[in-house]
C-alpha cells in the first residue's frame, strides 16, 4: 500500500450470542451459559443446565429408604458425605430413630475432611480458571490436588474408597476411628495446614488474582436473600448464617467454631471465606478427635430385612452445611417402605441462579472468575 | 487380542515400548553401519500415536474428579504424552467421564464427530459403561456405547486413578496392534 | 418448628391451615400471603420450592426464612390435578424462579405470570413430566433406547 497515514474505521457491531459449553474446560461440568455480547461485555448469560439430569428424585420413589443413603453421594460429588448425612438426618427425623452420639461425631469428621478436600479442588480449579491450564494455573492445581490426595488416602485408609465413601447409615455410622487412626487424622491436619501459606501465596498473595476477583461477580445482600444463595457465597455477601450454627445437627451443638463473613460480596470475598473456612476445619477435625465420646456407632436392632424399613407417614425437611451451602431433603412418607417424594435442595442449584443477575455488565472473562467463585457443583444442580 | 489376556487391575504393568526399535515393530532389518534401518510404517506411527495421545477434556460428573486427580501430580498422565485439549480439533482421545444423559448424548455425538481421525474413546466408570445404578432413569442413556464407539471399558464408580492408569496402558497396547472402535 | 405466631397471624388473615413443617393456605391467597410474609413478618431469604403429587390433587410448596429469628416456614398450596395451575411468586422471592420452572418441568403445574415458564431440566421438547406417578421411571425417549426384556422394572 501506499506510504499516506492509515484510516481507522470504527463499525459497531450489533449482539454477539456466544455460546459457552456444555463442553468447556471452566464450566466446572456440564453448565451451557449462552452469553449475549456487545464486544467483551456481557449484556446477557442465559444459562442452560440439565445436562446431568439423572431423575435421582425419581429414583428415590422406587428405592426403598436403607438402599437410598448411598444415591446421593454422587450428587454433590466435592463432599458426598455431607449428600448422604442430610438424607439419614430426614429419614431419623421423621421415624424418630435415635442415633448415638459417636456416630454424630464421626459424622461431623468426615464431612468435615470433606469440607477440606472440596475447598482444596475448588481452588485447584479456580486457578485452573484464571491461569489457563497450559499458563500458570495449573501449578496452584497441582499443589491443591498434592494436598488432597493425602486426604484421600486417609479417607481410604478408613472408609475403603477415596471420596463416595457409603459412610452413613440411617441410624449410625459404618466405619469407626480407632486410635491410631486419630493420630494419622492429626498428623493429616497439621501437613494440611502447613501447606496453606503456600497455596495462599499463590493465590490470595498473587496481585493479578486480587485484580481479577476485587469487585467482581459483586452479589448485594438483597439479591442474596431474595434468591436464595447458600453458603460461602451468602457468608461473603454480609450475612453469617451457617446451618451448622443457626440448626445443629450432629456433633456441631457441642463444638465451638467460627462463623466466618464478609460483606463485600464479590469473588475476594468468597474466596477468602473458603480459604478461612479450611482452616476452621482443620480445628474442627482435631477437636473432634479429641472429645470423640465412647459407645457404638449404629444403634438400630440388626436389621433382618433392610427393605421393611417402613417410615411413618409425614413430612419433614432437613438440612446440612455443605461445602456449597445449605443442603437440604425434603421427605414426603406414605407410611411405606419407600419415600412418596423426595426433593433435594441442591445449594448450587440455588447458587447458579445468581448469575443471570450479576453477569451482565462485567467482562467475558470476569464470567469465568465469577463462576469459579460460586464453585457450582453441576451434579448438585442437576440431580 | 488374541493370546493376550489383560491383567487384573492392582497390577501394575509397564505401558508396551521400551527403549529400542525392537520394542515397537516385529520386524526391524538393520542396515550394516548403524543408523539406517528398515521397519514397517505401521509400527512406527502406531508407536508415535500412543505416546502422544491428547485427549479431550470432557468431564460429565464425579468420575470427572478422578480423572482430574489422575492428571494431577501424584499419578501424572502427561509423562506417558497425554496433555489434555479443550477442544477436539486437536485431541484423538476422549475420555467420557460420567454420566451420559439424553440432553449431552447429541453434544457428545458431535464432538466426537469433530474429532479428526485417527481418535479413540475411553468409557471411564460404571456410568458411561452401563449407566450404573440410573439405568432404568427416564433421562439417562444406559452407557455411552449407545452414542460413540467405544474401545476401552474402565470399570468402577469412580474407579481409582490407578484404574484408569491400566484402561490407558490397555488403549496403549491396542493402538500398538492397530485396532480401533471407531472407523 | 414454625413460629407459632406467625401461623397464628396467617390463620387469621388467609385462613391458613397448620402442618408439621408450616401453613397450608387456599391457592388464592397465596401471592398476598407470601408478600405478608416478606414485608411484614421478615421472611426475606427464600429456601425452596417443591411440588408433590398426592391421589387427588398436586402440592406445591414454598419454604422461606426469618433470618433473624432462624424460623422456616413451609407454605402448601393445593393444586387440582385436572388444572394445575397457580400463581407464580417469582416477582416475590427472585429464587422462585427457577425453582417454578422445575416444578413445571417435572410435574406439569402451571405458574400464571412467570416472567420465563419453559423447561429447565429436561430437553426443551420432551414429551411428559417425569416426575408424575403416572409417568413410568424407565420411559424412553429420543437417544434413550428402550429397555431390554431382563432389565425392565
Amino acid at each position: 500500500m501506499s506510504g499516506g497515514p492509515i484510516e481507522v474505521v470504527e463499525r459497531e457491531f450489533g449482539e454477539l450470542a456466544l455460546n459457552m459449553g456444555p463442553q468447556h474446560p471452566s464450566t466446572h461440568g456440564v453448565l451451557r451459559l449462552i452469553l449475549h455480547l456487545s464486544g467483551e461485555t456481557v449484556i446477557k448469560a442465559v444459562p442452560v443446565i440439565g445436562y446431568l439430569h439423572r431423575g435421582v428424585e425419581k429414583l428415590s420413589e422406587h428405592l426403598t429408604y436403607d438402599q437410598l443413603a448411598p444415591v446421593y453421594e454422587r450428587d454433590d460429588y466435592l463432599a458426598p458425605t455431607a449428600n448422604s448425612n442430610a438424607y439419614v438426618l430426614a429419614v431419623e427425623r421423621l421415624g424418630a430413630i435415635a442415633v448415638p452420639r459417636r456416630a454424630q461425631w464421626l459424622r461431623a469428621f468426615v464431612s468435615e475432611w470433606q469440607r477440606v478436600s472440596s475447598h482444596l479442588v475448588w481452588l485447584g480449579t479456580l486457578g485452573l480458571d484464571l491461569g489457563g491450564a497450559l499458563g500458570g494455573g495449573t501449578t496452584l492445581y497441582m499443589y491443591c490436588f498434592r494436598e488432597r490426595e493425602k486426604i484421600l488416602d486417609f479417607l481410604e485408609e478408613l472408609t475403603g474408597t477415596r471420596f463416595h465413601t457409603n459412610f452413613n447409615l440411617i441410624g449410625g455410622a459404618r466405619y469407626d476411628l480407632d486410635a491410631a487412626m486419630a493420630d494419622k487424622s492429626n498428623a493429616l491436619a497439621a501437613s494440611v495446614e502447613a501447606a496453606l501459606p503456600e497455596l495462599w501465596s499463590m493465590s490470595g498473595g498473587n496481585p493479578i488474582f486480587s485484580e481479577r476477583t476485587r469487585s467482581v461477580g459483586t452479589i448485594s445482600k438483597d439479591l442474596a436473600m431474595g434468591v436464595g444463595v447458600t453458603g460461602p457465597t451468602l457468608r461473603a455477601s454480609g450475612i453469617a448464617y451457617d446451618v451448622r450454627k443457626a440448626a445443629p445437627y450432629d456433633a456441631y451443638a457441642e463444638l465451638p467454631f467460627d462463623v466466618i463473613s464478609r460483606t463485600a460480596g464479590d469473588a475476594e470475598a468468597r474466596f477468602q471465606v473458603r480459604m478461612d473456612e479450611i482452616r476452621v476445619s482443620l480445628k474442627l477435625v482435631r477437636s473432634i478427635v479429641d472429645g470423640l465420646p465412647a459407645g457404638p456407632i449404629f444403634a438400630r436392632k440388626p436389621l433382618k430385612n433392610p427393605k421393611a424399613t417402613k417410615i411413618p407417614s409425614g413430612e419433614v425437611y432437613a438440612a446440612v452445611e455443605s461445602p456449597r451451602g445449605e443442603l437440604g431433603f425434603h421427605i414426603v412418607s406414605d407410611g411405606s417402605a419407600k419415600p412418596l417424594r423426595l426433593k433435594i435442595n441442591a445449594p448450587s442449584f440455588k447458587n447458579l441462579q445468581v448469575v443471570t443477575h450479576i453477569l451482565p455488565g462485567g467482562l467475558v472473562a470476569d464470567v469465568v472468575a465469577t463462576l469459579g467463585s460460586l464453585d457450582p457443583v453441576l451434579g448438585d444442580v442437576d440431580r | 487380542m488374541a493370546g493376550e489376556t489383560l491383567p487384573i487391575v492392582g497390577q501394575t504393568t509397564a505401558p508396551a515400548g521400551g527403549g529400542t526399535l525392537e520394542d515397537i515393530a516385529e520386524e526391524v532389518v538393520r542396515f550394516p553401519g548403524g543408523g539406517i534401518a528398515l521397519l514397517r510404517t505401521d509400527a512406527l506411527f502406531h508407536w508415535a500415536q500412543k505416546s502422544s495421545m491428547w485427549p479431550l477434556t470432557f468431564g460429565l460428573a464425579c468420575c470427572a474428579i478422578e480423572m482430574m486427580a489422575t492428571f494431577a501430580g501424584r499419578y501424572d498422565l502427561d509423562r506417558f504424552g497425554m496433555i489434555l485439549r479443550p477442544t477436539p480439533r486437536q485431541s484423538d482421545l476422549m475420555i467420557i467421564a460420567g454420566t451420559v444423559t439424553i440432553k449431552m448424548a447429541p453434544r457428545i455425538r458431535t464432538l466426537y464427530d469433530q474429532m479428526a481421525h485417527p481418535k479413540w474413546v475411553i468409557s471411564m466408570g460404571s456410568c458411561a459403561n452401563s449407566g450404573d445404578h440410573y439405568r432404568n432413569v427416564y433421562s439417562v442413556v444406559p452407557g455411552v456405547d449407545h452414542v460413540i464407539p467405544v474401545d476401552i471399558y474402565v470399570a468402577g464408580c469412580p474407579p481409582t486413578p490407578e484404574a484408569l492408569l491400566e484402561g490407558v496402558f490397555a488403549l496403549q497396547r491396542k493402538v500398538m496392534e492397530g485396532n480401533r472402535a471407531g472407523a | 418448628m414454625p413460629a407459632p405466631e406467625v401461623v397464628a397471624a396467617l390463620r387469621t388473615r388467609f385462613s391458613a391451615t397448620p402442618f408439621a413443617l408450616g401453613v397450608e393456605l387456599p391457592a388464592t391467597e397465596l401471592l398476598t400471603a407470601l408478600r405478608a410474609l416478606r414485608d411484614a413478618h421478615g421472611y426475606r431469604y427464600y429456601v425452596l420450592g417443591t411440588g408433590t403429587e398426592r391421589e387427588t390433587a398436586f402440592e406445591v410448596l414454598h419454604a422461606v426464612r426469618n433470618l433473624e429469628s432462624g424460623d422456616t416456614l413451609f407454605v402448601k398450596v393445593a393444586v387440582p390435578k385436572d388444572a394445575p395451575e397457580v400463581d407464580s411468586i417469582a416477582f416475590v422471592y427472585a429464587g422462585a424462579e427457577w425453582q417454578e420452572r422445575e416444578i413445571w418441568d417435572l410435574f406439569g403445574v402451571g405458574f400464571k405470570a412467570h416472567p420465563d415458564l419453559r423447561r429447565i431440566l429436561m430437553p426443551d421438547d420432551y414429551p411428559g413430566h417425569p416426575l408424575r406417578k403416572s409417568f413410568a421411571m424407565d420411559t424412553p425417549w429420543g437417544y434413550r433406547p428402550a429397555p431390554a426384556p431382563e432389565d425392565a422394572s
